[in-house]
């Protein structure tokens, strides 16, 4: 059982606990390793996020891939990080996947610790430092750049942030799209977004992006009728995370596949 | 040169376990108890803010009394260590019995080789996946560990607040009957706690994966109602 003195106390932060019992947190990787695009390792591709009247709504593909290769197609790049945020990623698969796990952990360790949850803002904060500690990696080809969302409770208004991989974090006003299929998604958004947006339609706006990107982005997934994969989506309010079930999203993809016929 | 006194060791023992019972005995008492869905832990706490009962883990709760600032360390140590092991292993495999060893062995430790002892006693509880799977288990300020079953009393005057729960603890209560059966055992026959002196919460297999909540002021009042 961890014990300190008090000036050797690592306070709430998860990851510095870890240093202090010898645990590295973060990707080891150095200036000499291989560089990542050699490894070709998993890449993961779009994710999206809007605020709407209420608070956010985020959503992400389900594909990841090696170079041309998909290699998976369901993972689940849209995260909750806590109960009234969460993360998406794009890039590498495995860095990125760690680092939210690591987010994870430390919100809920914060939470645990100090009796009550960090702000959003701090959050945010803590994300960053993330990234920029995986700079290191990002060099090699490793990038992590995640989204980030939530619903400010102090404010009562959805915010969102999107990152670059030095750990810059960005506060953006109205929606936010990463990874390689991002130019379609958000020029669906730009076109279509309004302030104070229904939640439903916000959510059918997110899955619309998508499907555009999907579309013309090899690497990004649209909707998998055969195997009944579909995006994640979900809705963050001052009642906290919902994920959106995938019959709904059935309906909505529908919808779009129909006018799009159309075309 | 001076000879320092020579205090027989049992003698040491007994100033040391009298002056953390002393400490112990001026605390108030807290209660734990089984009900259908979980657990119920309620203390009685005149503070909103210095908590006597809170969260370690998915299905872990931490209950202390005594020292304030002595059982929130261990309070904070329980945190970490749950979580590294949560984080080195995976989340199944954090359990309340390995917390409470741990516990037990920095108490004794303490207990034996520091100037003072703490003057804590502590609670551990876990909620199972099934009602078989609960679990408590007390510690003494010198590492003693007690496992309970269905209920536990940690605290002042907590020999008889366990022999009041003795009598009124059946199984099969429900959420608000085991905070009545607690709070009444908490208070005994001649006295009357008011809903502001107490701290109540729970770790329900309803909840999630995170099981501990606290039941906030309204929610009790109506189950006092």
């Amino acid at each position: 059982m961890p014990f300190f003195t008090p000036g050797d106390d690592p306070g709430s932060s998860f990851p510095e606990l870890l240093r202090r019992i010898g645990l590295t947190s973060h990707s080891t990787m150095t200036a000499s390793s291989v560089p990542g695009h050699e490894l070709s390792v998993p890449h993961a591709t779009t994710c999206v996020a809007l605020k709407f009247a209420d608070g956010v709504v985020m959503a992400g593909d389900r594909r990841a891939t090696s170079g041309n290769l998909i290699s998976h197609r369901a993972m689940e790049k849209v995260v909750q990080a806590d109960r009234h945020s969460a993360v998406a990623i794009a890039g590498a698969a495995g860095p990125a996947m760690e680092m939210v796990k690591m987010f994870q952990l430390q919100l809920e360790h914060y939470e645990k610790v100090e009796g009550n949850a960090l702000s959003l803002e701090g959050k945010a904060n803590q994300l960053s430092s993330m990234v920029r500690s995986n700079l290191p990696a990002a060099m090699q080809g490793m990038v992590v750049v995640p989204i980030f969302a939530g619903f400010d409770l102090r404010r009562g208004a959805g915010r969102l942030w999107d990152f670059d991989a030095t750990g810059g974090r960005y506060e953006e006003r109205d929606f936010v799209s990463t990874g390689s299929g991002s130019l379609h998604a958000s020029t669906v958004m730009k076109v279509g977004y309004q302030p104070e947006l229904s939640r439903d339609d916000a959510l059918q706006l997110a899955c619309r992006s998508l499907w555009e990107a999907a579309d013309a982005d090899s690497a990004t997934g649209g909707p998998d009728v055969v195997r009944g994969i579909y995006p994640v989506v979900a809705a963050i309010d001052v009642d906290g995370w919902e994920r959106i079930d995938d019959d709904e999203l059935v309906t909505r993809f529908d919808s779009i596949r129909e006018e799009a016929s159309h075309r | 040169m001076s000879q320092p006194f020579y205090v027989a060791p049992e003698q040491m023992m007994k100033d040391r376990a009298d002056y953390a019972r002393k400490g112990i005995a001026r605390g108030r008492a807290l209660v734990a108890l089984r009900y259908t869905e979980g657990l119920v832990i309620v203390a009685e706490n005149g503070s909103d803010t210095l908590r006597k009962v809170s969260e370690i883990y998915d299905r872990i709760a931490f209950a202390g009394v005594g020292k304030y600032n002595e059982f929130d360390q261990l309070r904070v140590a329980g945190v970490r260590a749950a979580d590294l092991k949560g984080f080195q292993y995976s989340r199944d495999d954090v359990d309340a019995r390995s917390l409470a060893n741990s516990y037990a062995q920095m108490l004794g430790n303490i207990f034996t080789h520091e100037m003072k002892p703490m003057e804590v006693e502590i609670l551990v509880a876990e909620v199972g996946l099934v009602e078989a799977g609960d679990q408590m288990f007390h510690l003494l300020y010198d590492g003693t560990v007690v496992d309970a079953r269905d209920y536990a009393a940690i605290g002042g005057d907590a020999e008889a607040v366990r022999e009041r729960l003795a009598e009124t603890w059946t199984a099969g209560l429900d959420r608000s009957a085991a905070v009545r059966v607690g709070l009444n055992a908490l208070s005994g026959p001649d006295r009357d706690i008011a809903a502001a002196e107490l701290e109540v919460a729970e770790l329900s297999r309803g909840n999630g994966r995170r099981c501990f909540s606290r039941i906030d002021a309204t929610t009790l009042a109506d189950i006092l109602a």
